[in-house]
Order: structure tokens, then sequence, then C-alpha cells
């Protein structure tokens, strides 16, 4: 099912919501059990939005991601791909997005049904962007949104960017990460320009009251961490 | 008085003069003269020879002459004389100065201030009706020229006097300075610049500096040099218990260093970081049985407690200062007769201008005492010693200036007036910095300026400058200019975080509140490595890591008589001098020179030579030696601890590739140790050449590169290229820093920018401060280049007396990685371990 290039555990086993959950080096995360791939808070054309504004950020944040994206689908070829929403930096976002990475966009979806979750920056998205539009789905036992939500349901969900930050012995490393007590999961975002909320953050804790564990994403593996061993900012 | 230049003295100056019982001294009236010619003029002059009033003497002279000014920058005179310096305490202090001939002559002059300080009724006012003499710095002169009033600020200019220059050009603050002094010769070609400087290797560079260049010709101000007075009186201090092989707390000479300050009146006690100024100031308090008023002053210290020290020290009320480069600059402290330089000299020329301080006569030598902390240091100090006998100077080579600065100042002069491209780039290259400026690279910054300067031409739409039908480039709108304003200057702070002392709740014992007051300052990365319970030296006192809250660390104090578990001697960030380090390499290999040293040196050395081998001057000892179960590999190249760690993280992966399964390094100013769990010494023995090919200068190719992928501080670098260029804004308009989600991550941009635009103008910046700044490439690239063909492998059974001064930081220094897998490997196996257990 997967092909794992050499030295590279590309994926990570965990279990959510008493089914079998691959991480995915790439950030994104794969069912089995209903062939869908997900991803999360993609933020296409943050540079460009961020250049509006004078800050003429290197404009290659789109394809850069739009490559990780691919690069996972095509490893994983799933049914479905569900986007957990903020797939857009903004609703001007579509509009923007250069031609050679719509095709690129339509080649990805080719062939498979494509969901769009919508997310606090992207609340609305042009049809022309193919694939089905939804505030929040479910998937099997798992609720599937932008933004977590507390409670005891199984939900999978972004909005937070989690990253996990790593001190041993006066060498610190800091890494996108899936958070997860094995009933909920927080993805990480898989956007090029998408900066990071530390897992240690007060915002984090309504969701996990008895705690999680950090599946942080390494150069060539993904490694469990527990929670006592993440530091802060 | 010199009857030549007498007569350009008008009668009221001479008089004042004599009313103080002062005579001009023969380089003030030379500065005279050459303000009469309309020459500009290099002055180069001792502390203590009134370099200073020298630079104002003409204009004041000048100004008393003109009589008082009337109306505003538009119809009557404009700004008259521009005084920059490189620190605004500098400008405040010397208006103040110049204030007392200009009141005791009545003399009909203005004179005014403007920084950061300077509230901003009063800086419209100053634009309004310019001052006679404005005091400043180079960042609000930057500002003053992107102001769209700048030309009739400027029009009427004479003068610019450029304070403590030697300091100024070794940075990017000195290439905005000579982009913003071209552009005020261009404002005012009337106007002559003249530098104030202590002495250097290479005056031509900052005589080049001051006069506009022009294509293939070089123009060179006039130069007058003071000659120093007295030889200073500068020793080693000499103690008779043997001094460490490694380390920097120079613990067993503090009692001398306290006897020192006991007899003198007043000292200042140099070192070379903030952690050694918190030891120092501790250690000296510990034996003060005396009461004697012993302060602490460092950058990171609360401004309130710093003005308090500096205001107490030019009262004459302290005995003693410990205190780093903070303090380094020309402003008058009073009555010091005596500096104590703790730790490594590091250059010749540094420890020179340092030991300036002590004396403000110049007839009278300076007394100074270099005070070595570790045994390598003993060398470093006795080359430094020699240096200054012989006078030579090892100042650094003049810059070639940063295109990111260019980037700044292209908006910049965007904003003050519409340009043509030509004409822009013709003043620009009349700057010495940009002499060399390439019109490609000029174009790639403009480029950068207005879109971005992308292959992939996306952001046309948004432009910051656009090119109008006229041919001219201008700024897009106010906001664009209110941007550039927010963001002007070329000092990026390292990300500093608030130190606050709390207290302990009573209501919940074991709670720390965040009550007490605000302590300073630490760099974010250092806080970043402690955990509750640690212990470390901060404002003279022992405190105890709480946590981190809302964006302070929080501390209590420790109870008293605790050691701070933290180690606070971390070695300096400038590496000794090339020079020196060359000196230090010849004192090495000579025996007859070891008679100078003290004999636990000499002893040392002899033990080495039997042992194992000391190399000549330009060679390179590589020792290698089983240990434990490890084998290890030492060398020497005396190249500085940033050289070294480049060279450590380029060798590892060297020996990776040749599955020799390195494990880490360590890496001092000296040497560098790299272990690993393969035999090295044995492969050197199956493969001649081996280690000629391990220390090949091709690892600046492709593993340098591979290395720079990664590397945080290559990251850290194009972090302020990047800031300085203006891609990344300190701050929005009108918008709050909300906490990290708002903001752009440098690395991510890095990345990005990296894989796609490798040759983009922000990557050659960035490449360009590697080559000198945090990771020191040209400098291990002369090594490398040196040591072809002069590589002496010595195989050892066990480690040689040289070798073991950089063993001893194993463990103690920390382990330099950028492998992100490692350590989330290691805390990986924290988890397993816990549930084993």
């Amino acid at each position: 099912m997967t092909a794992l290039r050499k030295n590279k555990q590309t994926t990570h086993e965990i279990e959510l919501a008493g089914q079998l959950a691959l991480l995915d080096l790439s950030g994104g995360l794969y069912l089995p059990a209903h062939d869908a791939l997900l991803v999360a808070d993609l933020h296409f054309e943050k540079g460009s939005s961020f250049a509006r504004r004078g800050m003429m950020l290197p404009p290659y944040d789109t394809r850069e991601t739009l490559s990780a994206l691919s690069d996972v689908v095509s490893r994983f070829n799933p049914r479905v791909v569900i986007a957990l929403g903020d797939s857009f930096h903004d609703i001007g976002g579509p509009d923007r997005l250069g031609d050679e990475e719509r095709s690129t966009l339509s080649g990805v979806q080719a062939g498979r049904e494509w969901i769009w979750v919508t997310g606090n920056h992207d609340r609305i998205l042009p049809e022309s962007i193919g694939g089905q539009v939804v505030v929040e789905m479910a998937l099997g036992s798992l609720t599937l949104r932008h933004e977590p939500v507390a409670g005891e349901q199984a939900e999978l969900a972004g909005h937070l960017h989690p990253v996990g930050k790593v001190v041993m012995r006066g060498r610190a490393t800091r890494r996108r990460c899936f958070l997860t007590d094995g009933t909920r999961c927080v993805m990480p975002a898989l956007g090029a320009y998408a900066g990071g909320l530390n897992a240690c953050d007060a915002a984090f804790k309504p969701l996990f009251p008895n705690g999680f564990t950090a599946h942080l994403i390494g150069t060539e593996r993904i490694f469990a961490i527990a929670k006592a061993m993440l530091c802060r900012d | 008085m010199s009857k030549a230049f007498a007569s350009l003295l008008p009668k009221i100056f001479r008089d004042w003069f004599e009313s103080r019982g002062w005579e001009p001294r023969e380089h003030q009236l030379q500065l005279l003269a050459k303000a009469e010619a309309g020459r500009s003029v290099l002055l180069v002059a001792p502390t203590g020879a009134g370099k200073t009033l020298a630079g104002f003497l003409p204009s004041l002279v000048e100004l008393a002459e003109l009589g008082p000014r009337r109306g505003t920058a538009k119809e009557g005179r404009g700004l008259h004389t521009l005084y920059i310096s490189p620190l605004k305490a500098l400008a405040t202090d010397i208006a103040r100065n110049l204030e007392t001939p200009v009141q005791e002559m009545g003399l009909p002059i203005r004179i005014e201030t403007r920084t950061g300080d300077t509230p901003s009724h009063k800086r419209a006012r100053q634009i309004e009706r310019p001052p006679d003499i404005l005091l400043t710095t180079p960042e609000q002169l930057a500002l003053l020229l992107a102001h769209r009033e700048a030309a009739d600020f400027f029009k009427d200019l004479r003068r610019v006097v450029l304070d403590e220059l030697h300091s100024l050009v070794t940075s990017k603050r000195g290439d905005l300075l000579s982009l913003g002094l071209a552009r005020l010769l261009n404002l005012a070609p009337q106007a002559t610049a003249v530098g104030l400087s202590a002495t250097v290797r290479e005056p031509d560079d900052l005589r080049r500096y001051l006069v506009p260049q022009r294509e293939d010709e070089t123009s060179l101000a006039d130069l007058v040099v003071v000659k120093g007075g007295a030889q200073p009186d500068i020793r080693m201090l000499e103690l008779d218990e043997r001094l460490p092989l490694a380390g920097h707390t120079a613990s067993l000479s503090m009692p001398a260093i306290y006897g020192l300050i006991k007899r003198h009146k007043t000292t200042l006690v140099f070192v070379n970081t903030r952690l050694q100024a918190e030891y120092t100031f501790q250690e000296l308090w510990k034996l003060n049985d005396d009461g004697l008023a012993i302060a602490l002053h460092h950058g990171s210290l609360d401004v309130t407690q710093r003005r308090r020290v500096e205001e107490a020290m030019a009262a004459g009320k302290l005995k003693a200062v410990v205190c780093t480069a903070t303090l380094d600059l020309g402003i008058d402290w009073g009555d010091v007769d005596l500096v104590v330089n703790v730790g490594a000299p590091k250059g010749a020329s540094r420890i020179m201008q340092r030991i300036g301080r002590s004396n403000h006569r110049m007839d009278e030598p300076s007394q100074a005492y270099l005070v070595p902390a570790n045994r390598f240091e003993i060398l470093e100090c006795r080359a430094a010693l020699d240096a200054v006998h012989e006078a030579a100077q090892d100042t650094p080579d003049a810059r070639i200036g940063a295109l990111d600065v260019l980037c700044q100042h292209i908006l910049g002069m965007a904003c003050a007036d519409p340009f043509k491209l030509e004409d822009l780039y013709e003043e620009v290259r009349s700057a010495a910095p940009y002499a060399s400026l390439s019109w490609e690279d000029f174009e790639a910054c403009v480029a950068f300026v207005a879109t971005g300067g992308y292959a992939l031409r996306a952001y046309e739409r948004f432009a910051k400058i656009v090119k109008g039908n006229d041919g001219l480039w201008r700024v897009r709108d106010g906001k664009v200019a209110q941007q550039y304003r927010l963001n002007v200057g070329t000092i990026v702070e390292a990300t500093m975080i608030k130190v606050r002392l709390g207290k302990t709740s009573r209501a919940r014992p074991g709670t720390v509140l965040p009550r007490g007051r605000i302590l300073g300052e630490i760099e974010e990365y250092f806080a970043e490595t402690l955990t509750p319970g640690d212990t470390f030296l901060f404002a003279g006192e022992v405190l105890r890591f709480e946590g981190i809250a809302e964006d302070e660390v929080l501390v209590t104090r420790a109870a008293s008589g605790t050691d701070p578990m933290i180690p606070s001697y971390e070695g300096g960030k400038f590496p000794l001098s090339t020079f020196l380090a060359a000196r230090v390499r010849e004192i090495l290999a000579d025996p007859f020179e070891w008679d100078r040293l003290p004999p636990q040196m000499t002893e040392w050395l002899l033990q080495q030579r039997r042992r194992s081998f000391l190399p000549g001057p330009r060679d390179l000892l590589v020792e290698t030696f089983p240990r434990g179960n490890r084998f290890y590999m030492t060398c020497f190249p005396f190249e500085g601890r940033l050289a070294h760690q480049t060279l450590g993280m380029l060798l590892t992966r060297r020996l990776e590739r040749a599955r020799l399964k390195p494990l880490g390094f360590v890496a001092n100013d000296y040497g560098i140790a790299v272990y690993a769990s393969g035999d090295i010494a044995a492969r050197a023995a199956r493969e001649p050449g081996f280690m000629d090919e391990l220390f090949s200068e091709d690892m600046l190719g492709d593993d340098l590169e591979d290395w720079l992928a990664e590397s945080s501080l290559m990251k850290r670098t194009f972090r302020q290229c990047a800031v300085i260029a203006g891609l990344i804004e300190r701050r929005f308009p009108g918008e709050q820093k909300t906490g990290r989600q708002v903001t752009i991550s440098t690395d991510l941009v890095y990345d990005v920018l990296r894989k796609h635009e490798p040759d983009h103008v922000l990557l050659r910046a960035a490449r360009a401060d590697a080559a000198t700044g945090l990771l020191d490439v040209r400098r291990l690239g002369m090594m490398l280049q040196r040591i072809r063909g002069r590589i002496i492998h010595k195989p050892l059974d066990r480690v040689s007396p040289l070798s073991v001064s950089v063993m001893l930081e194993i463990g103690r220094e920390r382990v330099y990685s950028d492998n992100a897998d490692e350590i989330l490997a290691e805390a990986e196996a924290a988890l397993l371990d816990e549930a084993l257990a």
C-alpha cells in the first residue's frame, strides 16, 4: 500500500477512535477503513496574501504545498481526499491561484472524490475550485471539522497548527506534529508558509483533558513524544 | 601655537583658549586649515587628544562669523553641521560638552540632538527650522534622508562629522551610513566630511569612506595623525597557581584583581561576554570585605539600572565597574586609572582601544593588566602584548557593502524623491563599500524592493515602488513610506525575553506569582534551554528558573550559597584576529619564544613535544586516540569558535560518509575534538591521504551547501537579512503584534526560497554574511588553504597534553547539531524508558 523510500519511513501507525490511522511524513493522515486521505490547513496563496500588504514573500508557497499534497496523494491513491479547512489563506485566494497551480490541483483531484471543509480563512469557496464544499461532516464515528470542539466526541480537526518543541541537552528542535489522545486528533498544517502553535499552549488543554501524545514530524520519520517531554517556546 | 595656523583662529576663540589656560593643539589647527581649504579629512588620534573639539572647531569658527541665523529651511539658512555617532548616549554627551565653549564665548549657535527619544513635535520643528549643528545616529540620518523635505533641509550643509568611525565601518550600520553620506554629498556638494577615529591598520580604508568614489580611481580624504603619547604600561597578570587548561572564568585571578581595584582610584574591568561579567561581579563581591563600590554594567540589564551605574561612574562614586563591550566606546567616564581585561584579548587593536579608556591625559602612560583565564589565553595575551609594544594593528578589512542594506536604502530614497535608476546607481557607487557594485546586483536590489525580485513575476500589481511614464521610480503610496520608517536600521536584536522576579504565593505555597520587578532581558535561546529548578547568574544574583509565563521568564532568588548550575562561561562571539592567531602559532612552534612565557606554560609545551608533537607555524597537527569505547580526533587551528563549529559540522558529515560513525564534536576558540565509534586512525593508516582528503578545501562546496540547507545558524543569518532588506516587517503600521501566528516564520520562507530560487538576492546577501558572521566560512576557507599538504597526523594511544584542553569542553560546552531526528529520537527513547521502568 505504501511505497517506502530508502531510509525513509514515511508512515507511522496509530489507533484513532478504534480504527487504524496512518500518519504521513507530509502531514497528511490516511484512514485505510475509508480509503480516505485527510490534510489540514494548506493555506494556499498565503504568499500573495502577504504581498498585497507589501511583504513580498517568495511566490512559490502554493506550488510547494501542492507538490507535497500531490506526492502524498499519489502514494496513497485514495478514494477520497478531505481538506480540513483553511485550504486558502483568504477568500480572494482561489482567484489569485496561478494557471500552472490550478492545473496541478485539477490533476491531483482527478479520478477521486474531493471534499473541502471550510475554515475561518476560507468560509466561502468558489465552484471553480472543484470538489464538494461542506462545513463539517462525519466519516464513520469521526466528526471532521476545521476547528476542534472540546467534548467526548471522536474528532479529526486542524485549525491550531500544532508544533512540538523538544530540548535535549541544550539542543532544541521545533517540528510540526499530530496531537492525539486516541479519540481526537488535531492535525498539523501542511501549508509551506503555515506557522505553528506550540502544543503546550493553553488552547490545546480543553481538547485533551487527559493529556495527549505528540507525533512529531522529523526529517526521516515520525517520532512519538510524550507530553512531558515537550517544552514551551 | 604654530604661527602659520594661528591666524585661522579668531580672537574670541584665542581668548577663550587662554582663559582656560589651554593652547590649541597642532591637529586642531590643522583641521581648521583643511576646512578652510574645503578638504575632507580623517583625524586619527588616541583617546584624550581632544578629537571631538578638533572635529567641531572649524564649524564653531565659521558659525561665529556667520552670525545668528534666521528663517525656515526654505527661506533662510539650513543645517550647517551634522554629527553622527554610533551611540545615542554619545550624541547627547557631545551636545552637552559643546554647549560649554558656545556659552562661554557667547556664540549665536543652536545645537540640537535628534535620536529615537526626540519627541515628534521637536522633530517637526527641526525640519521646519534646522539648528546650526545637529547631533544624531546613522539610523536617524537614514530617516532624515528619506524625508520629503530632505533636499531643503540639507542644501546648505557644510560639514559632516563622523565620530568613532573605526567602529562604525565594521558593520552593516557602516554600510547604511556610507549610503547616507553619498546622498548627503549629492544634496550638498559643498560639504566636507571629517572622520574621527582611533588608530587603525589601514587608514586608507577610512579615507576612502569619507569622499565620493569615482569609477576606476580611488579618492582619498586628507589624513591628520596624532601620534600617541606615552607607551601604555600594560602587562600580564601572573599567578603562582597553575591556570586550568580550559574555561573562561579566571576564578584563580579574582583575589589579585580585587587587590588591584583596592590600590587604584577607579578601575574598569572588561570581560568578553555578559555571562563572564555576571560571574566576575559575583566573585569580586564574595571577596569584598572592604565594601568597595563595585558595579556591574552590560547590555542585558534593565536600562534604568544601567543609567544609574553610568551616572555614579561619571560622578566618581564607583571604585570599579565590571563591564562588557557596551562600555567600549568613547564616552567619557571620568577618572579611570586602571583597565583590567579578563579573558582573551582577541585582537591587538581591540585591546589598545580598551586601554585607551583608562587615561584621558595623553602624556601619561595608561595602566592595564591582561588576565588570562586558561593556558591558551596566556599565549594569546603574550601575542597581544608583543603587538601592543610594536604598535601593530589588526583592525578588520574594509567591508563590501551588504545587499540587504542597499535594498533598505533604495526604498528610503524612493520615499524622499522620485529617482532615475542610473542616477541612483551612480550615487550608490560613490559610497566606498559599494564602489564595485555591479549594475546587475543593483537592478536585482531595485527589483527586490519593487516586487520581491522573483523570477516568477507574480506581484507586479502589488509593487512597492513603481516606474512612472517619466522614467522615474517612486514609492507607491504613503503606507509604504510609513512601513519604511518603522523598519529602518540594521540592528536586528536577538529575540530577547524579559526576566521578572516572582513572589511565592502565600495562599498556595509552591506557586510563584509574577509580582516582582523586571531584572532585565536574556536571549530567548538561552531561556529555551532552562528547565524549572535550574539556577543561573543574572543581574549579579543567583536566580532560580521557575518557568515562562506570558512571554516573561519567571525567576526567584536562589537560597544564599547556591551555586549556579547553568554554566556561565561561554566563549566570546569574536574569534581572535588572524594576526594574533598567527602569532600564537609562531610562539608554539619556536622553543626560544617559550622563555617569555610563565614556567607552567613551558613545562606543558615540553610535555606535549615529548608525548606527541608541536607543529610548525603553518602546519596543522591532527591527533587521534582511543578513549573509552570511542575514537577521538583533535586539531588546533586557532581560528575562533565560530569557524571551528563550522569545521566540526563539515567534518562530521564527511566522517559519516566515510562510515566512521561520528557521534559529535566540541569546539572552542582554539581547536576542536570530534568523536566517533569508528576507528579514524586505523582508516588513516589503511588509506594514505585520508586525512588530506578529510580536510580538503572542497568541503566548502557541496558539503557546505548541504549543511546550509538545514543549519539553524544560516536560518538566523537569513532572518536578519530578510528584516533589514524589508521582506519581513518588524511590525505593521497600526497593527499590534498578537503572537506568533500573525508573523511569518522566516525559516519557512528560507526553505521555499532556497529550493525555488537559490540565487535570489536575499540568499546571496545571507551567504555573504555567513562568510564572516555566525559561520565564519571565509576564515575556515583561509585555514584550509593554509594547511593544504601540511597536515601532520599523529596517532596516539592516549590523549596528549594539548588535546586535554579541548577534551575538557566535552559535557561543558553544548554539543552542536542541527540534526532534528537525533534530538527527537532521544526524546522518543525517553518515553520508552519511562514505559519500561
